[in-house]
């Protein structure tokens, strides 16, 4: 049973828990990025001997930062940790290797035209004389693949391997150097529903064995399925650990998504008009050979703002990359104000009224090493209004770089400062200046509050609604709860390439029914989600 | 036209070839080297440049081909290292300092055979030595093999053996295993505690040997002095045959013979009444052509690759 | 660029040109019997006469017309080297010219100074083509390039435009009506520096006051966010190289048109690779690249004086090139100050 107190849940069965043997915990341990964001705040997190436990939280939950201390690649302001009682400190992934903590990133950390067997022994290549002792290699690589049921080809060569088998390859490299302790981030976020089932037989196996393991995921129904025991954080705190057994998905959905505070926009309702943008059963398939994007279809009148709720890693970047012009239509059809913008190139899709605020501000949104007057004319320099048939206007750029920086209040000494002399907040204000003063029908917001002050984030909401207000169609697309609920009028929820819901007035929604569909439990009827589409 | 396959074919044009190609070949080798460990190493023209007046040098002086061989390659090793510090150290582009080390080796290398040869164009006044040819006793008994395959420089001979040697290096050492993890994908050899820069230090330096090797034979092999620039690009030839040579020591000992046939192939098509420039224009005109066929070919491979993931996804 | 931004890259060349210069130093301290003397025609030399000064003048031009064009290629990020190539052809083609055809004056030499401009941005455009179609890369295309161009020009003159009576393998005279008249008096210093300097001008505005020169740099930069801005940057990546190509190609017809009678090349000139040394010092800028010529003219005629009056050989200023480079060119040259200068101005700033 459990117990919420104050939004934390106690679970009762603490008593049992404290009975099995623990093998690590981390205590009170504390994370503040140079930028202000406390990742992790004062969390607590142990898990025992021989369980799978799962660690549970939303994107800037903090998950990713809590075993990237775990694993040494980042260190803590305040905490500690102890293993097997022992308080010990891990200053690189070296020394967490040497504890017996081994971790399976998302990105494998394998080369490609090394085989399985090289890729294990690398490091620590056992030796005959002048040579790597290849067939020992082999052999061990065997046995290990053997013991632990992890079926590969120890001389196949990883460029030639599906990524399930690769994915083998990386838990098997972190158990050859001696991992009890195995961290798997998002794994089945790359494998198809036939190797995540071959990967959970795996896991068994594993903890058969007597190993024990972390499993970060916010996929709920294989939490369900394989897990023992969660953790789960929220803004940087945990909300607790509870027994897989003893919760439901529902609960586990309404520690996960939450808002400890709700910074609410004023807005006036929405007043729509036409339809600016239109997706029509759109797939993406992405590099690994998966669709990225499911058969989606919806579309965004001028005049109001239609958010994109939904984990990241949904198809949420996908789908942008095909509105920007960035990737190649090669399923569905996509059209702004009319026009279909298959056959588009990414500046006639500019000149149709779309400008984009890219979630990757650094590489698509700024060149750090030019001043901000430059960067504040990358779309638009060879308008009529800054450029004469052969010379630019420097009086009328100039002029319009301290207007902009006025009025979106970038702090900065001049227009001539490089861009990469500001702070995050004050780069965003330069591409949302930019992007927004070229009067658009269609905006396309990618994550445009993240990892910004305070400051600079409710100026860029307010300007927002303000575009909105005056009949721009905004497609909003946030990992940011507060964001997402607050600043959109209607919203579609992605979950595995697929809208999963529509809600046609935000404010209707709470965000535990938000919750459930962001995490794919529940999902509305074809017929509903289709007035995404409002024809 | 028989007069043109009367030269090729003859027992003297492949002793020429194989003569021709040592240096790019242990060039070629240096090239190897780094490239795998994800560094590009356009320094080579000068390496050999100053590996070959350091033979002349050190052989004159010491009455001792061996000891100026020995002293080539370690110039042109510490010339390596020089280009590690100024790449890995103080975070210089690497293309831009290859160049200034290419640089400074033309210049240095007139100044300093200026100083000790008193001669600005050659280095006849030393005393320099040359390192012996080898005639092998079984082979030279072969009917046209014979002759060609017989009575090298021993630096010939060398040079196709490292080939052997890299190979064995690069695909069976511990040391080769992980010079290729560092150039393929470098996070990988650091999650798993292996130096990123003193693996790249390390392949910079052999680099540098190599070339040492190809500048020695320069000037006590293929002539018995240094004259100035006697490199003529052949350091930037064996960039291109690396590069053609798919990444393997075997295809760059391939390509390089490319460019010792054509460079040979100059050298005899003179006396046909086809201009002079033309057939020294050849080598190089085969790599950019090369050089194209063999990125095409890449490039088409990997849109078939993407194309073939986009239809079988709908599927 | 913030003014402290530029005050520190100032002072950063500057450090690294005196460390340059104080190696050169103690080289000739070490190799020379008469180190002052040695030193002072070095440093000093040019200044001394009107006709040394004149020569610095003179080599300044042809590094002029390098110099931006390696700076306009650079600035797109494409490591083409193929100045070298693009002024050797030049200096062929407007031989050709000069040399074949009778045009009156004037014309003649503007005709051949563009055909040469023309050959010279083919050219380089041939790397770029590959390395936008194919991505063969243009770092040793380019250098493989240059020796075609060499021994393509060398076929020209021995076969159409050689001299036969003029003993030495050059080309005929070039006609009186195409040659650049000279400008200063004890000097050869020719019209190519009036053109030089127009270039750098018109080059200038063409890279910081023109779209064109505006999507260039941007491409170099951050080519993603340049696409992403709706640049096509194949497209550019293509133009930067022609336009550098053809700079190149003027810079070679002008030095032959100014200061040779008849051609008389038989190698490449080396000019291509002094346009980096001189693109490197004015941190690709136009408008610095005067600065950077000067510069090393003035080292490289210091460096011929001292080697001619005294026992240091001319080639020490190789080696000051050399450091130069390197020095300038790296990250991590200063870079602790530079953090520092950051971090300050970042927290005058604090949100």
């Amino acid at each position: 049973m459990v117990f919420i107190i104050n939004e934390t849940a106690f679970s009762i069965t603490k008593g049992e828990l404290l009975m099995q043997s623990e093998l690590l915990s981390m205590n009170r341990i504390t994370k503040v990025y140079p930028n202000g964001i406390v990742a992790n705040d004062g969390v607590d997190f142990s898990i025992c001997k021989g369980e799978i436990h799962a660690l549970v939280g939303e994107n800037g939950a903090g998950k990713s930062t809590l075993m990237k201390i775990l694993f040494g690649l980042e260190h803590a302001e305040e905490g500690d940790i102890f293993l097997n009682g022992d308080k010990i400190q891990i200053q690189s992934p070296n020394a967490a290797i040497d504890h017996g903590i081994g971790m399976v990133h998302q990105h494998f950390m394998l080369v490609p035209s090394l085989t399985v067997a090289e890729n294990m022994v690398l490091g620590s290549e056992p030796k005959k004389g002048l040579y790597v002792n290849i067939k020992k290699a082999v052999t061990e690589t065997e046995e290990l693949a053997k013991k632990y049921n992890l079926l590969v080809d120890p001389t196949a060569k990883i460029r030639d391997l599906p990524v399930g088998i690769k994915q083998k390859v990386e838990i098997l490299k972190a158990l050859y150097r001696g991992a009890e302790i195995l961290i798997l981030d998002e794994p089945t976020a790359v494998l198809t529903p036939q190797e995540t089932k071959e990967l959970f037989e795996e896991l068994h196996l594993l903890k058969e064995k007597g190993n024990t393991i972390i499993f970060i995921s916010h996929k709920l129904h294989e939490i369900k399925e394989l897990c023992d025991r969660l953790t789960i954080m929220r803004n940087g705190k945990s909300q607790g650990v509870f027994n897989v057994a003893d919760v439901t998905e529902t609960e586990i959905s309404r520690l996960m998504v939450g808002r400890d505070v709700i910074l609410t926009v004023e807005k006036d309702d929405a007043s729509p008009t036409d339809v600016s943008l239109e997706v029509n059963n759109l797939t993406v398939v992405n590099d690994f050979g998966k669709k990225a994007v499911n058969d989606i279809s919806f579309s965004v009148r001028k005049g109001e703002i239609l958010g994109v709720a939904g984990v990241e890693g949904n198809g949420q970047g996908e789908l942008v990359e095909i509105i920007t012009g960035l990737k190649e239509i090669i399923f569905g059809e996509v059209s702004i104000g009319g026009t279909n913008i298959k056959p588009l190139s990414i500046k006639e899709i500019r000149n149709l009224g779309t400008c984009h605020i890219p979630e990757d501000r650094m590489t698509y949104g700024v060149a750090e090493a030019l001043d901000i007057e430059q960067n504040l004319l990358a779309d638009k320099h060879d308008s009529d209004e800054f450029t004469g048939r052969v010379l630019t206007k420097p009086k009328v750029i100039r002029e319009n770089s301290l207007k902009l920086i006025e009025e979106y209040q970038i702090k900065c000494g001049s227009p001539l400062e490089e861009v990469k002399m500001l702070s995050g907040g004050n780069i965003q204000k330069v591409v949302v200046a930019r992007e927004f003063s070229s009067e658009p029908e269609l905006i396309i917001a990618d994550q445009p509050t993240r990892g910004i002050d305070v400051g600079a984030t409710e100026f860029i909401r307010k300007r927002l609604v303000e575009l909105r207000d005056d009949g721009s169609a905004v497609l909003l697309v946030s990992a940011d709860l507060n964001e997402v609920m607050e600043l959109s009028d209607s919203l579609i929820v992605m979950y595995g390439g697929e809208i999963t819901a529509f809600i046609e007035n935000t404010k209707s929604l709470n965000e535990e029914e938000l919750g459930l569909y962001m995490l794919g439990i529940n999902r509305q009827k074809p017929e509903e989600i289709r007035r995404a589409l409002h024809v | 036209m028989s007069n043109f396959f009367n030269i090729i074919f003859s027992v003297d044009f492949g002793y020429a070839v194989l003569r021709v190609t040592t240096p790019i070949l242990f060039a070629s080798m240096g090239a190897l080297i780094s490239d795998k460990a994800g560094v590009i190493n356009i320094a080579l023209e000068g390496m050999m440049l100053i590996a070959a007046l350091t033979g002349v040098i050190v052989s004159a002086l010491v009455q001792s081909a061996g000891l100026g061989l020995l002293a080539a390659v370690f110039m042109g090793a510490l010339v390596g290292m020089m280009l590690a510090y100024f790449a890995l150290n103080l975070k210089t582009d690497v293309i831009l300092a290859a160049i200034a080390i290419n640089l400074m080796a033309i210049g240095g290398t007139i100044f300093i055979l200026f100083v000790v040869a008193g001669d600005k164009g050659i280095s006849s006044s030393l005393p320099s030595l040359v390192l012996p040819k080898v005639t092998i006793p079984l082979i030279e008994q072969i009917p046209v093999l014979g002759p060609i395959l017989s009575g090298h420089n021993i630096l010939t001979y060398l040079a196709f053996l490292s080939v052997w040697l890299m190979y064995i290096f690069i695909y069976k050492t511990p040391l080769g295993l992980r010079i290729r993890a560092v150039g393929e994908n470098p996070h990988a050899a650091d999650s798993v505690g292996i130096s990123v820069r003193k693996i790249q230090y390390i392949a910079l330096t052999m680099s540098g040997a190599l070339a040492g090797f190809g500048g020695a034979y320069m000037s006590m092999g293929y002539v018995s002095w240094f004259s100035k620039n006697m490199t003529a690009g052949r350091g930037f030839i064996a960039l291109a045959a690396e590069a053609m040579g798919g990444g393997t020591p075997q295809g760059a000992m391939l390509t390089s013979l490319l460019f010792g046939f054509f460079d040979a192939l100059s050298n005899s098509l003179q006396s046909l009444r086809i201009p002079a420039e033309f057939v020294q224009m050849i080598p190089y005109l085969a790599t950019v052509i090369g050089l194209v066929i063999y990125a095409a070919n890449k490039t088409r491979q990997i849109k078939r690759i993407q194309a073939n993931k986009e239809r079988d996804a709908n599927i | 660029m913030s003014k402290q931004s530029r005050i520190f890259e100032i002072s950063r060349t500057i450090l690294a040109i005196t460390i340059a210069l104080l190696i050169a130093l103690v080289t000739i301290l070490f190799v020379s019997e008469e180190p002052a003397n040695a030193l002072s025609t070095f440093l000093l030399g040019p200044l001394k006469s009107m006709r040394h000064f004149g020569n610095v003048l003179e080599m300044m031009i042809p590094l002029l017309f390098t110099g931006l064009a390696v700076s306009i290629m650079f600035s797109s990020a494409q490591f083409n080297l193929g100045a070298e190539g693009a002024f050797f052809l030049g200096g062929i083609a407007s031989t050709f010219i000069a040399v074949k055809w009778a045009l009156p004056n004037v014309i003649h030499p503007v005709i051949a100074i563009l055909v040469g401009g023309l050959v010279g941005a083919v050219f380089c455009g041939i790397p770029a083509i590959l390395k936008v179609k194919w991505n063969a890369t243009e770092l040793v295309s380019s250098l493989m390039l240059n020796y075609v161009a060499l021994f393509f020009g060398l076929y020209i003159i021995n076969y159409y435009l050689r001299d036969v009576n003029a003993g030495a393998m050059v080309s005929y005279k070039l006609a009186e009506t195409s040659k650049l008249i000279k400008l200063i008096p004890k000097t050869r210093v020719h019209f190519g520096i009036i053109i030089a300097a127009i270039a750098v001008i018109a080059i200038f505005y063409f890279m910081y006051r023109t779209r064109w020169g505006y999507r260039i740099r941007l491409t170099g930069l951050n080519s993603s966010f340049a696409r992403y801005s709706g640049i096509k940057t194949a497209s550019v990546i293509i133009l930067a190289q022609l336009l550098g190509g053809f700079v190149a190609g003027v810079g070679g017809s002008i030095e032959i048109l100014g200061m040779y009678r008849r051609f008389s090349w038989q190698s490449l000139p080396g000019y291509g690779w002094d346009g980096i040394i001189v693109a490197i010092l004015a941190r690709n800028n136009p408008a610095l690249i005067p600065v950077g010529a000067f510069f090393l003219a003035y080292l490289r005629i210091g460096a011929d004086l001292m080697a001619r009056t005294s026992d240091v050989q001319s080639e020490v200023v190789y080696i000051i090139q050399g450091v130069m480079i390197v020095l300038i060119a790296a990250e991590s040259f200063m870079a602790q100050y530079r953090h520092k200068l950051v971090f300050k101005e970042a927290r005058n700033r604090s949100v």
